[in-house]
């Protein structure tokens, strides 16, 4: 079995005297894809913004207990610190509408001011959208602005963003919802590709999508971690009644 | 969005573990990063502070300034009738007059020509190059300097107004209340006018539907539907043009003729606050002198602020 | 049709005639303004009029070249102070919209707004040039800057609430700091809007004459120390306009159309540029 990269033991989250993550306690290995589901309103983006501490931006967010990531706390970690290493991709595509292609990909290098050499963004370019398979595409378009893309496009755009940084671990927050069907899918087959280097951690509202993309998935109802298994078990055989009942469809 | 109190607070531990070299000047740069941050929020904060305490600073600064004439004259300062700084008497009720007469006269000169630009544009005629043409030339009303409006005020309007007041028998000035409030009547029409048509067009048009679908006409629509549903807007709207009318100095002080009595007509010549300030200020040749002058500076100070405040309360009461 | 519908339908004609008429009739006075003062002005304006210096009464020839250096030299001064300060308590109001301060910042800038422009003069008097001990140009491009602050503070703030929080999530979210979030991500994208709210603060400024009364003064000569009395164009408007001399007029003429062009150029600009760099969300 693989290595622990992040783990949350007690791990509650706020927004005011709003309780909506409650004692969550979660393993998750290293380069696997984890899915996380549940009916909306769950608790599970907040959760998974937690990891990142991106929940904290909220104003009136809290949080409590610890989210471990290599064995380190990160809420004993500057927040830069673990967004460095924890990456992210949103619902909606959201590139940076002033920047072209190319420099919304370098964007993490780029806007924070490291400077790198002409041949290292030029590969870090095309090595991040080559991993999104987004490089035969735009290649002879990476002058023009990123929002000139399909949304589809932009999303994978999102994701070699992330990805140029070389993170550890990528959140993804139900990254096809604002999706066609086509898009959809190729962000999928991505998935399997990118699980081989990284952690991925997507939240999802589709079963379907859990099932497909998955290795192991969480379930998470009214803010509790119900059940986290591997994505086969938790279908074919779901311990908790709650997860039965979610899996064929007995609540929306 | 803002980083919590706690990240604010947040000790720095980097974790190194497994990063590669080329992280690690990274990391350097990302440690400079949560400094110069720090510094970044501390900077907005007191720029944001600051701001707060410039406006304690300037009110603090005129009671202070002002405080010699409020001891001597007291309250005699607002209803005294008689301005005569040589025997050191400082009434203002003559500046009071005049000021709100050209105030409230312009307001009376400007509604009907305000609410209409705001009806043409907010009703009528929203969309077209006629209207954003219009549009845009009442905007370039208010961008047109004070300080010409009063010179053509006086070479211009002046003589004309003084054939006006021949011809119907009055004194025969020109410059005057009537003319101050010709000219501020010009000036503070797009105050009113672009605020009335931002609320016109908000008016939910299953509203006016729902008139026009029992048989009203246009005129009934816009007075049963329109004006009712507007009216505190467009109230807001003439406040925030009687607080620009009354703190106009400069085209006021050119055709007001400048007098400290106090007028016996709408076409006597006279004074208002703002323009004593900028005709006497630099002539103040002793303190209680200057004393008073900041006095009224304090004064018009405060009859602004209350009057856009209010004029600004409404209009986001409106909003919402 | 009966009477009394032919009676309302008529009226109602008759209410849009009245404000299609006086709608028009605005606009009247601006035209006559704008032409007679191009008319009057242009012919005065010529290459000895922008490059001479003013003359005393009964000699011709004068110009205005200390008051246009003046006008230029105290306005780039207070858009230097005005502009930073600003957009930085926009930047706190946007970021921080909910917090306590932001609520009595607020205030104060609408404050500021409504301050006539004379008791921002009386201000930058006692602020500025009592301490000095004498009048000067800096007294007047900080009681200017004051002047600017609220149209820049309030341009700044409306323009970053209107960008999405998407945008500042996407910048956190690559591990970037508060301060670079808003310096490379959020003032980029909102950078047409700063920007016009920038230039019609000048446009605003740049005919104000009350604040500088006692503060920049005005200055027969040429000077560009910031420490000393400077001549403005409204300044130099105003005295020879209320002056008794018909040459002076014929200045002030000219010096009016000067600035008059000048503000208008500023407005229109303002219009093209805000239309050109807005970035596409």
């Amino acid at each position: 079995m693989e290595s622990t990269i992040v783990k949350a033991v007690n791990y509650n989250s706020y927004f005011g005297a709003n309780h909506v993550v409650k004692d969550v306690n979660i393993e998750i290995p290293k380069n696997a894809a984890i899915a996380v589901m549940g009916p909306s309103g769950c608790g599970k983006t907040t959760f998974l913004r937690g990891i990142n501490r991106m929940h904290e931006l909220i104003p009136g967010a809290t949080a409590k207990g610890q989210i471990l990531l290599n064995g380190t706390d990160v809420m004993e970690m500057h927040p830069i610190f673990v967004r460095l290493k924890i990456g992210m991709v949103f619902q909606r595509p959201n590139p940076f509408p002033n920047l072209s292609i190319y420099d919304n990909v370098i964007a993490g290098y780029k806007l924070n001011g490291i400077s790198l050499p002409k041949s290292e963004r030029d590969r870090i370019v095309e090595h991040s959208l080559s991993r999104v398979a987004l490089w035969g595409e735009v290649k002879d378009s990476l002058t023009k602005k990123g929002t000139f893309l399909s949304g589809g496009q932009q999303q994978r755009l999102c994701i070699a963003r992330a990805v140029a940084m070389e993170p550890e671990v990528l959140l993804f927050d139900e990254p096809t919802s604002a999706l066609d069907p086509i898009s959809t899918s190729k962000v999928e087959e991505l998935f399997h590709e990118l699980k081989k280097n990284y952690t991925l951690i997507i939240v999802t509202h589709n079963m379907q999508q859990a099932a497909r993309v998955s290795d192991k998935t969480a379930f998470f109802y009214m803010g509790e971690l119900v059940e986290f298994d591997d994505t086969k078990n938790m279908f074919t055989n779901p311990k908790d009644t709650r997860t039965q009942n979610y899996i064929t469809g007995r609540f929306s | 969005m803002i980083l919590n109190e706690e990240a604010l607070t947040q000790r720095v531990v980097s974790n190194d573990i497994g990063i590669s070299v080329k992280k690690e000047g990274r990391n350097r740069r990302s440690v400079r990063h949560i400094r110069a941050e720090g510094v970044f929020k501390k900077l907005i904060f007191f720029v944001a502070f600051g701001m707060v305490v410039m406006i304690l600073g300037i009110l603090v600064t005129l009671v202070v300034q002002s405080s010699l004439s409020i001891k001597s004259t007291g309250l005699s300062f607002l209803w005294g009738k008689v301005w005569d700084p040589v025997r050191d008497i400082f009434g203002v009720y003559p500046f009071l007059v005049g000021t709100i007469l050209t105030s409230f006269l312009a307001l009376v000169i400007s509604i009907p020509f305000s609410f209409a630009v705001a009806l043409f544009l907010g009703e009528y005629y929203p969309k077209g190059w006629v209207p954003t043409l219009l549009k845009d030339t009442v905007e370039l009303i208010a961008a047109v300097p004070s300080v010409i409006y009063g010179f053509w005020g006086l070479a211009v309007m002046v003589p004309i107004v003084r054939k006006f007041e021949a011809a119907i028998g009055v004194q025969t000035t020109g410059v005057g209340i009537f003319a101050s409030s010709l000219i501020l009547a010009i000036m503070i029409i797009p105050y009113s006018a672009s605020l009335g048509r931002s609320m016109v067009q908000m008016v939910p048009g299953n509203l006016k539907e729902a008139a026009y679908s029992l048989g009203a006409t246009r005129w009934e629509v816009i007075k049963s539907v329109v004006l009712p549903y507007t009216k505190s807007g467009l109230f807001a709207g003439v406040m925030l043009s009687l607080g620009r009318a009354l703190g106009e100095t400069m085209a006021v002080t050119m055709v007001i003729g400048n007098t400290a009595k106090l007028p016996e007509s709408i076409f006597a010549p006279g004074n208002t606050m703002a323009s004593v300030i900028a005709n006497e200020f630099t002539e103040a040749d002793h303190p209680v002198y200057l004393s008073a002058l900041i006095e009224l500076g304090l004064v018009l100070f405060l009859v602004t602020v209350v009057i856009n405040m209010i004029g600004k309360r409404l209009v986001k009461g409106f909003s919402k | 049709m009966s009477v009394q519908v032919k009676y309302r339908i008529g009226k109602s004609i008759a209410f849009q005639g009245l404000t299609i008429l006086l709608s028009v009739l605005c606009v009247v006075p601006l035209i006559f303004i704008l032409v007679y003062i191009i008319k009057a002005g242009v012919t005065k304006i010529n290459w000895n009029f922008l490059t001479n210096l003013p003359k005393p009464v009964g000699e011709t020839g004068g110009g205005i070249k200390n008051a246009l250096l003046g006008s230029v030299e105290v306005i780039a001064l207070s858009t230097i102070i005005a502009v930073p300060v600003g957009i930085l308590c926009g930047i706190y109001l946007s970021e921080y919209k909910q917090s306590k301060l932001a609520y009595w910042t607020r205030l104060s800038v609408d404050i500021l707004q409504g301050v006539p422009s004379i008791v921002i003069g009386i201000i930058a008097y006692f602020w500025i040039v009592k301490p000095m001990g004498h009048f000067s140009a800096i007294s007047g491009s900080i009681a200017l800057a004051i002047m600017m602050l609220p149209i820049v503070v309030r341009s700044t703030e409306e323009t970053l609430l209107l960008l999405p929080d998407s945008l500042r999530e996407a910048g956190y979210a690559l591990g970037m700091p508060f301060h670079r979030v808003v310096l490379k991500v959020i003032i980029p994208c909102g950078f047409s809007g700063i920007l016009s709210g920038v230039m019609l603060s000048v446009a605003r400024i740049t005919g104000e004459t009350a604040p500088l009364l006692f503060t920049a003064f005005g200055n027969p000569y040429l000077s560009f120390d910031i420490g000393q009395p400077m001549q403005t164009l409204p300044l130099i408007i105003f005295n020879y306009a209320t002056s008794p001399y018909n040459d002076w007029h014929d200045l002030a003429w000219g010096a009016s159309c000067i600035l008059l062009l000048w503000v208008l150029l500023l407005n229109i600009l303002t219009k093209v540029i805000s239309a050109k760099w807005k970035v596409q969300l």
